[in-house]
């Protein structure tokens, strides 16, 4: 049996507040020319606590952008609207004092694992206390050495890893060390952005298996961003696409993933042949066109140039995410008429 | 049966590291590519496929063996390997920076046919390279620079500038990976369709299996040097019979009908290749006892499997996997 | 199509492109103010020099012509700029010595990209032992003190304009050679030279269609900034009597006024004008040099995809 659905710690009680709650954000940068160049462009949901929500996208979509603007981590000069709930807080109007004890303690975010996510000339040990000092000043030298130990281990690394330098840890193990970063503090809700990107894939499997025992040992919620969604289909409980800035279907990601509703959901799925299912020998499927230029986004669906079921109203129609199926919504006009 | 396009015979590359260690890249592979068809070369990084490759189009020498192009041995002097290289082309992983920023697009493509001195109908044999790799029409693309274009139509220009030298052999390594997901299908595409249409062999270096299922007609796969296993991609897809081909396929999020195996550690440095069969340190059949069971482990430990048949293959097959538990 | 029209298209696209890139770099230029002002100030000056004969007679630079005139004379006294010590213009030096700084300054430095990009090229191109022979010869070049050596050699070849700027050129290129390896290092791993190489490329081929261009912007870089290097040393050279007696520069200007006794005269319009003069053109080349560094970075035109 296959690593489905994670299955979050306990039932989900139903909590007054869920821990995150994203409305209606929007996130414009600011070009070289001055221009603004919206990158999200109206997104909302909300994320229980222990519960898992993958977040897939292709280049251009904004999914990166999002997750820096949950911390408050992006550019000067960008501009960012809407609210972004922590546990009943705004983060985007927090003082900064409230911010910054906000961050890494509540919510925190691994990064990908390039060489230079990491000091490449400070010790693994050293970065790893830092968070740690910068939110408990009060403790001690050998308390401190305890707490790395104790992170290196929950990741899967030996406690005399914390003598290394970056460049003599292997792209996974470097990995693990951002994992245990951002759990330094313990956060309830942890953002992972492209967390397995240019890992090999055995490597990749052994990282998603240890985020999802951490997971549910830790009952974590996470957020998982990523662009291969195939791994999502397994990795989390719920699924959300984002296209141009926009969510454009989310729900159970096994729903998703298998029967997608909207037509770009379905193109994306298609990209991952399903091996052993002849359907997929010598036909690979994919999708014309490129990804919209963020500063030239078509009018009415944002995907209807490309898209293979396009109608004449698609050019003007105001896209919302309607109903697909339970706890399943997708911005397209056919699922609005069609009845599913 | 039709001769091999290509053959590498007992094939040793060999770099040397800091403090006199040596790496076996490419530790003693036997290979053969047979024209029209589409070879897929699986892996993970530090198993030599990228040098494989390499060394197949003549940008690395063997310390030991043979590349074998048309039944002629590979001649290493520059007359020669430029001849070679009218034949044999690659396609790289990194669009952006296979190409030149300061040349445009024609004349990224014209390269190949200026370096070989093919000065006739330039411009002609530029404008059909582009539109067979689907850029039309051509002259909207000629005189754009690469980061005028997108990653797909990037990639699509570096399998013209291959193409226009109307090669036999193009070896693509990782040509998709770097796009995004739904571009890729349309170069797989195209590459299939340059198949069909031109005859042209290729050989495909990936890590992804889905990939090799989608358009590949055999596979093999490497592990620290080595072939571990090969045969047709049903034959070795639906069944794979080597531990690490297995343990590579059940950790595919697709597929749903094997219990994934997810191995411990990563693959070793091929500085340090542990004795007997390579795989062994990490190899599923150990730490479950099988080997103990089948009364192999002294084997697995001490001997370096061959490439042998399956035993319980059809008549005909050529599927083989290089494990003493096979036999 | 015929090879006619072949060669003329992809002639034609070879045009246009470089007609792009240059009117794409100098709209980004015109938006550097530093650059802007550096190249103004260097149009002026050298379209003063260009103009000297119409400025100021070159008889004037001649002591004997002089003999009329009255020594040490204020501006006020002898338009435009007074006289000097034996009653020759200032005007007319500074006019005319402009010439020869910026001529050594160019031509030398000139010597100095054309042996230091050769050399920065080719070693960092073949590494090894090659490339290693030639850094080590690079070195040794880099070790040796500029005023000595160019004292030596000056003594040696005799006191000439074209000696100077031999001595100049040969002394200076090492600084070139280095920081043109270091670029080419870095082009040559690049994936599309590799791309290049399995298209059948020669090394000639490699170095001239892909590490030169790629490499060129830095080389216009260096150039700019090793120019006023060249000004200062030929200054240097003039100051300390090597130059040619018979030609006005900067340098020879300050020479003479300070042997002459002219700071403690106070005459400040005989060393003010070249030493305002050099600073004025060390200062327009540089500011030029860092605006062009800035444009024709490599890195920063990659990273715009």
């Amino acid at each position: 049996m296959s690593a489905s659905a994670l299955p979050d710690a306990v039932a989900p009680v139903p909590e007054r507040v869920p821990l995150l709650s994203v409305r209606d954000l929007h996130v414009t940068y600011r070009s070289a020319a001055g221009v603004g160049v919206p990158a999200v462009r109206g997104v909302s949901f909300d994320l229980r606590s222990g519960e898992t929500l993958g977040l897939a996208g292709e280049s251009g979509c904004g999914k990166s952008t999002m997750a820096g603007a949950l911390l408050r981590l992006l550019p000067r000069g960008t501009t960012v609207t809407g609210e972004v709930l922590l546990d009943g807080e705004d983060v985007l109007t927090m003082k900064p004092g409230r911010l910054r004890a906000v961050r890494w303690t509540e919510a925190s975010i691994v990064f990908q694992g390039a060489l230079h996510s990491l000091n490449p000339v400070q010790r693994i040990g050293r970065q790893l206390a830092e968070p740690v000092e910068l939110h408990q000043p009060e403790m001690g030298g050998a308390e401190l050495k305890l707490r790395v130990a104790e992170l290196l281990e929950v990741v899967g690394l030996p406690a005399r890893r914390a003598a290394d330098y970056p460049h003599q840890l292997s792209g996974g193990q470097r990995q693990r060390v951002l994992i245990a970063l951002a759990l330094a503090c313990n956060p309830s809700l942890l953002i992972a952005d492209e967390p397995t990107t240019a890992l090999d894939v055995m490597v990749q499997a052994q990282v998603l298996q240890l985020l999802e025992d951490l997971q549910r040992e830790l009952g974590l919620a996470v957020i998982f961003i990523t662009h291969d969604l195939s791994t999502l289909s397994s990795a989390c409980r719920r699924l959300a696409v984002m296209y141009a800035g926009r969510i454009v279907e989310e729900g159970p990601s096994k729903d998703v993933f298998r029967d997608a509703a909207h037509p770009y959901t379905k193109a994306l799925a298609a990209a991952f042949p399903v091996i052993g299912d002849p359907r997929f020998r010598r036909a690979p499927s994919g999708l014309g066109g490129d990804p919209p230029d963020p500063q030239h986004i078509p009018a009415g669906c944002s995907f209807h140039p490309r898209c293979p079921v396009a109608e004449p109203q698609c050019a003007t129609v105001n896209v919302e995410l309607w109903p697909a199926g339970p706890e399943h919504r997708a911005a397209c006009v056919h699922v609005r008429e069609g009845p599913r | 049966m039709t001769a091999p396009l290509l053959s590498v015979r007992d094939l040793h590359v060999r770099f040397s590291g800091r403090k006199g260690t040596v790496a076996r890249a490419v530790d003693g592979v036997d290979l053969d590519v047979y024209p029209g068809e589409v070879l897929a070369l699986v892996g993970e990084s530090g198993c030599g496929k990228t040098t494989l490759a390499r060394t197949i189009l003549g940008l690395e020498r063997p310390a030991q063996g043979e590349v074998h192009f048309k039944g002629q041995p590979l001649a290493y002097d520059t007359a020669s390997l430029r001849r070679y290289r009218r034949e044999v082309q690659m396609v790289f992983q990194d669009p952006s920076g296979a190409l030149n920023p300061r040349q445009t697009i024609y004349e990224a493509v014209a390269e190949g046919l200026r370096i070989q001195k093919l000065h006739e109908n330039e411009a002609a044999l530029v404008a059909d390279a582009l539109s067979r790799s689907g850029l039309r029409p051509p002259e909207r693309f000629m005189p754009l620079y690469p980061y005028e274009v997108s990653g797909g139509q990037r990639q699509r220009v570096v399998i013209a500038g291959a193409m226009v030298l109307r090669p036999e052999l193009i070896v693509a390594d990782e040509p998709v990976s770097s796009l995004d997901a739904s571009v890729r299908g349309e170069i797989l595409q195209l590459m299939l369709r340059l198949v069909q249409d031109t005859g042209v062999t290729i050989l495909v270096v990936t890590h992804d299996l889905g990939l090799a299922w989608n358009i590949a007609d055999r596979i093999a796969v490497m592990y620290l040097g080595r072939i571990v296993e090969q045969g047709t991609t049903e034959e070795l897809l639906d069944d794979p019979r080597h531990p690490y081909t297995r343990a590579l396929l059940s950790v595919v999020p697709e597929v749903e009908r094997m219990t994934p195996q997810i191995l411990q550690g990563e693959t070793p440095d091929p500085t340090r290749i542990p004795p007997g069969c390579r795989f062994h340190p990490r190899c599923p059949l150990v730490t479950d006892g099988e080997t103990e069971r089948l009364g192999i482990e002294q084997r697995c430990q001490g001997e370096d499997p061959a490439l042998q048949p399956i035993a319980t293959a059809v008549a005909g097959s050529e599927h083989v996997a290089a494990c003493h538990a096979v036999d | 199509m015929s090879t006619l029209e072949t060669g003329v298209s992809g002639r034609r696209i070879a045009w246009e492109r470089r007609r792009r890139a240059l009117s794409q770099s100098w709209s980004e230029y015109r938006h550097s103010t530093p650059g802007m002002i550096g190249l103004v100030a260097l149009v002026l000056i050298v379209a003063m020099a260009l103009a000297a004969p119409l400025l100021a007679a070159e008889s004037e630079l001649r002591a004997v012509n002089a003999i009329d005139n009255p020594t040490w004379a204020t501006p006020g006294e002898f338009p435009p700029l007074g006289t000097d010590n034996l009653g020759r213009s200032v005007w007319a030096q500074f006019v005319w010595g402009a010439r020869i700084s910026l001529l050594v300054g160019l031509a030398a430095t000139l010597i100095a990209i054309v042996i230091g990009s050769t050399v920065g090229i080719v070693s960092g191109f073949f590494g090894r032992w090659f490339g290693a022979v030639l850094m080590r010869i690079t070195e040794w070049f880099l070790v040796i003190p500029f005023l000595p050596l160019a004292i030596v050699l000056a003594a040696v070849l005799g006191p000439s304009v074209w000696n100077i700027i031999l001595v100049i050129g040969v002394t200076s290129w090492p600084s070139t050679a280095r920081v043109i390896r270091a670029q080419v290092l870095s082009v040559k791993e690049r994936l599309y030279v590799e791309r290049s190489r399995s298209l059948g490329a020669s090394n000639r081929h490699l170095m001239s269609q892909h590490v030169f261009p790629n490499v060129s912007p830095l080389i216009l870089a260096n150039l700019t900034l090793t120019v006023p290097v060249a000004i200062l040393s030929e200054t240097t050279l003039s100051f300390l009597g090597l130059g040619d007696p018979t030609r006005a520069s900067w340098g020879k200007m300050l020479d003479e006024a300070f042997s002459a006794g002219a700071l403690s005269r106070n005459a400040w319009w005989y060393y003010l004008p070249p030493g305002l003069g050099i600073m004025v053109v060390v200062l327009a080349f540089v500011l030029i040099g860092q605006a062009l560094e800035e444009i024709l970075d490599p890195r920063l035109k990659e990273g715009r995809s």
